[in-house]
């Protein structure tokens, strides 16, 4: 089957996963930036790290005949330095107008803290400014319900946001309702041990239903899996859902909420 | 009516994941047990996670539906005002209460 991975870290990835991808079916990926799991201690870091998003990653995907796209952004567990925020912030616009960067994240809230919604409010700003795409990181564990509706309250209350075109990924039972009614697309990750596995993913198709759902696989330096959606596919098949309903939930619909940007192609 | 995909009864779904789920099961009561087993136990088991997990595994009986949701909600941190600072935070999988 073919399949789009709308969320995954290739920085942290071997040269051979992109193989694996590649004979798997999934030719077109997004990575979005992120925390690389260290704090870096200068916006020139930031620098270097969009540079491999948008140069180095494409080129390496590319000779596996993968397409990679990419997300800039300032993520939120580095975003508690307001000072180095704004510096990367202002670094963002050039990044952006690479021909394969799709919008502005992944952005969010780590911890919910004041820093964080201050770096979070910047870059919406930057978002409606520029008309961009809107990948959003919901907190983990604890912090994901109450940060997942500080982000919405404060995306909805800016009318020049289209709830449409942001993806608040990272959903879990408890914040999808939520999301969903409000008008967002809504993002499930695969990652074994802390969040969704493939079963609890297709409950929530078959709950909530495909309408808006995107599925990733989140892979990046931790345990993780680049193959996972292929796997919540095939969970999907054996609970017999047809391939249309498969294809719908791995190609059809990521390809229709990245495709809001003008520069994705499918490969 | 049931939704076209599901060509399984319930009784199917329970005989397709029984086993998976009976060994998770038994992963939860050894890790129960070796909590207990271990020096200092009255205090872990006196511990914010600890009772969350107990709170979760109170709802599993509980027969009701929606019980994913409900155990995400009964691990999550129910206040809604920012925190001064996120500097040395991390999550630890259930509130700790108000600091
Ligand atoms: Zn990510």
């Amino acid at each position: 089957m073919k399949a789009i991975d709308p969320h995954i870290h290739m920085v942290s990835r071997t040269t051979d996963d992109y193989l694996q991808l590649t004979i798997a079916g999934i030719h077109t990926i997004a990575e979005p930036a992120f925390w690389a799991g260290f704090d870096r201690t200068s916006a020139a870091g930031f620098r270097d790290y969009f540079h491999i998003l948008t140069v180095t990653e494409p080129a390496r995907a590319a000779r596996f005949g993968v397409k990679h796209y990419c997300w800039i952004g300032m993520n939120a567990k580095e975003a508690e330095n307001l000072t180095m925020s704004e510096d990367v912030l202002a670094l963002m616009p050039e990044f952006l107008d690479a021909p394969t960067a799709l919008g502005i994240g992944e952005i969010g809230l780590n911890k919910n803290s004041r820093n964080e919604i201050k770096t979070l409010e910047l870059q919406l700003d930057l978002a409606v400014r520029r008309n961009e795409l809107i990948l959003i990181h919901t907190p983990h564990l604890e912090d994901k319900l109450k940060g997942t509706r500080i982000i919405m309250e404060m995306i909805l209350s800016e009318p020049r946001i289209d709830p449409g075109r942001v993806m608040i990924d990272h959903a879990e039972e408890h914040t999808i309702r939520e999301i969903k009614d409000s008008g967002f697309w809504f993002g499930l990750t695969l990652y074994p041990h802390s969040k969704g596995s493939p079963e609890r993913a297709i409950d929530v198709v078959e709950l909530y239903g495909a309408e808006r759902l995107c599925i990733n696989s989140s892979a990046d330096w931790s345990v993780s899996d680049p193959l996972s959606i292929l796997k919540c596919a095939n969970e999907m098949r054996r609970r017999g859902h047809s391939e249309q309903a498969i294809g719908n939930v791995f190609y059809d619909n990521p390809k229709t909420f990245l495709s809001q940007c003008p520069k994705f192609q499918v490969g | 009516m049931s939704p076209p995909y599901q060509t399984m009864d319930a009784l199917e779904i329970l005989e397709l994941y029984f086993i998976e789920n009976r060994a998770r099961l038994l992963d939860i009561a050894s890790f129960l047990d070796r909590i207990d087993r271990y020096e200092g136990a009255e205090a872990a088991r006196r511990d914010y996670r600890y009772t969350a997990f107990q709170s979760a595994v109170d709802l599993l009986k509980s027969g009701a539906a929606g019980r994913t949701a409900a155990i995400q909600t009964i691990f999550s941190d129910p206040t809604t005002e920012p925190l001064e600072s996120a500097v040395g935070l991390k999550a630890f999988g259930a509130w700790k209460g108000e600091a």
